[in-house]
């Protein structure tokens, strides 16, 4: 039997709604739930405006001051006499980006074996290392160059050891993970030849694994570049000193230039890293490793 | 021996280019070896990378972190953290700050980039210049680092959480619009033709095709920019832009180190619950259903 929506009547839909209360509006109970989730989040929202001023007169005098002071003087970018120093710069940053990674792959690579279920048996042990990774990875870079800092002096090797440090805490995670997908076939295979536990983890496992890992690795010295162009702020070296500098002696339009050069260092590295990685391994994920909430 | 030629024939062809593809494969490698000995010894020199400087250095990094716990006795232990934790209150105070600025931030920054997403998704904007231009200033906003952002607005709203609330706020609004734009672009075009079909508007189909197709991935994506955002709240305080790490970078500078661990302590366990909550509220259908309906 066919049903013509011309031959349907007010009286039908209202009989079809008496019968199906909920196919025509949700029940109650999801009524207050979905309003009450809003509302406390709309009204958490007021409070927080309200408390941090942005609805006094404050706030749209800063919005003016913002719009006439910074904006107005932002553009347009000045300073290209110290072009060669900015340049240069850049370079130091690009340098620590890519020895902190380096430095960070190097510690991890052993440590996420031992973070790995399949690889280690004692559990404490590899949940242990697992957790000492989410530790290193919780503070962000700048709070490591600050404490690196101070301890071991201004200048790009607090960069780096700030780097190194945050990297290898997520290179344990990202690696292990990847030493945790593997298939067991291969290794298993190396194991009836007669292989050893070495020939299993150079035959077996690191074919598998290596391309991920160098991905990965990739990815995040793309990342770390852009780390690194901040770290200078806290004086540890490389292009944020400088850019720093610029902002709180009000050398807005040197500042201006010095962020357009970041910014297309940034993308150059991007393009590069990406090239190369879809060159060595055909990863042509747009994908990112850590940040990706899809993959959690 | 003629019989048997074809098949040792085509098993020798096979070592042969078994063998060339092995060389082919050994000469990349031993080029890209070398590409990356030449990148390691010019990023050596240019950051000025000495090992001996860091591994004289490695003491003193000890040491330091030594210096941020002060001694704790297990008979003192109440009064030893007491001690410790002299300023709680104030700290507390910061840390309930530090949140409050990531969730403002969060939900300006995703209100705000969440509208710019419709214009920046290729299947819905409706005239390209309109989605070219949104995409360039989410790209905009997005590459220029948060405490960057921080530092412009610091000179123009002065020292205090609001600065640091719109930076992030900022940051967001590009990270949240490519992110959404790209959600918007995958999804099914179909109800959209329905609604457009009935007569709808732009508004219409962008509310009853859309919107219900995209809603939970949206919120997981802001519950996990609402984590990072809290990240980035501790740090904004460096450059005088609010939330704890304003303490944090002062009790460093005046050299005050125990006080230093005590909020870096504050700050680990911090971090540790927001990802825990979060990742518990993504994974949980029931608590995005009270959100999507």
């Amino acid at each position: 039997m066919t049903i013509r929506l011309a031959d349907l009547t007010a009286a039908d839909i209202a009989a079809e709604r008496e019968r199906f209360p909920r196919a025509f509006a949700p029940s109650l109970r999801e009524r207050v739930r979905f309003w009450l989730a809003w509302g406390s989040c709309a009204a958490l929202t007021v409070y927080c405006l309200y408390r941090f001023g942005f609805l006094s007169s404050d706030f749209l005098h800063g919005v003016s001051k913002f719009g006439a002071v910074v904006v107005a003087q932002l553009f347009p970018p000045a300073g290209y006499a110290d072009l060669p120093l900015f340049l240069k710069v850049i370079g130091e940053t690009i340098a620590m980006a890519f020895i902190g990674t380096l430095l960070g792959a190097v510690m991890a690579f052993p440590l996420s074996f031992l973070a790995s279920r399949n690889m280690t048996r004692s559990r404490p042990l590899q949940f242990g290392t697992r957790r000492f990774a989410d530790l290193l990875r919780s503070f962000d870079y700048l709070i490591w160059a600050l404490i690196f800092v101070r301890a071991i002096g201004l200048g790009p090797l607090a960069g780096i050891m700030a780097i190194a440090i945050v990297e290898t805490g997520t290179f344990i995670k990202l690696y292990s993970e990847a030493i945790e997908n593997l298939d067991r076939k291969q290794i298993d295979g190396i194991t009836a030849a007669g292989g050893n536990g070495l020939q299993r983890i150079r035959f077996g496992v690191l074919p598998q694994v290596l391309p991920m890992m160098l991905s990965n690795t990739l990815y995040m010295f793309e990342h770390n570049v852009r780390s690194a162009s901040i770290l200078g702020i806290v004086g540890a070296g490389g292009i944020g000193f400088l850019l720093a500098d610029r902002l709180r002696a009000y050398e807005l339009r040197e500042a201006c230039l010095i962020i357009i050069l970041v910014v297309l260092a940034v993308y150059a590295i991007d393009y590069l890293s990406r090239a190369l990685r879809e060159r060595l391994i055909g990863d042509h994920r747009r994908r990112e490793p850590v940040d990706d909430p899809a993959q959690a | 021996m003629t019989a048997n030629a074809a098949p040792r024939g085509s098993a020798a062809r096979f070592e042969i280019e078994y063998a060339a593809y092995r060389r082919k494969k050994r000469a990349y490698a031993a080029l890209f070896g070398a590409a990356f000995v030449v990148c390691l010894v010019a990023a050596g020199v240019t950051a000025k990378f000495d090992v001996l400087t860091l591994i004289q250095g490695l003491p003193r990094t000890t040491e330091f972190l030594v210096k941020l716990i002060p001694p704790i006795g297990l008979a003192t232990f109440a009064h030893d953290m007491g001690e410790w934790y002299w300023d709680l209150n104030k700290w507390l105070d910061s840390l309930l700050n530090t949140l409050l600025m990531a969730y403002l931030a969060t939900v300006l920054g995703t209100a705000i980039g969440g509208f710019l997403s419709f214009f920046a998704a290729r299947n819905l904007a409706r005239h390209y210049f309109i989605y070219w231009l949104t995409r360039r200033a989410l790209e905009i906003a997005r590459t220029v680092p948060d405490i960057v952002w921080a530092l412009l607005f610091v000179i123009a709203f002065g020292i205090g959480p609001m600065a640091g609330i719109l930076a992030i706020t900022v940051h967001t609004i590009g990270a949240q619009g490519k992110l959404f734009a790209e959600v918007n672009e995958n999804v099914s075009s179909l109800p959209i033709d329905g609604i457009r079909a009935a007569g709808g508007t732009w508004f219409q189909e962008i509310r009853f095709a859309v919107l219900p197709q995209v809603i939970p991935n949206y919120l997981s994506y802001t519950f996990w920019r609402m984590e990072l955002n809290v990240r980035s709240a501790t740090i904004v305080g460096f450059v005088g832009a609010g939330g704890i790490g304003h303490d944090l970078f002062t009790s460093i500078q005046l050299l005050y180190f125990s006080d230093a661990g005590a909020i870096l302590l504050i700050i680990v366990a911090t971090i540790m619950l927001i990802d825990i909550l979060s990742e518990q509220f993504r994974h949980s259908a029931i608590g995005k259903a009270a959100f999507a309906r």
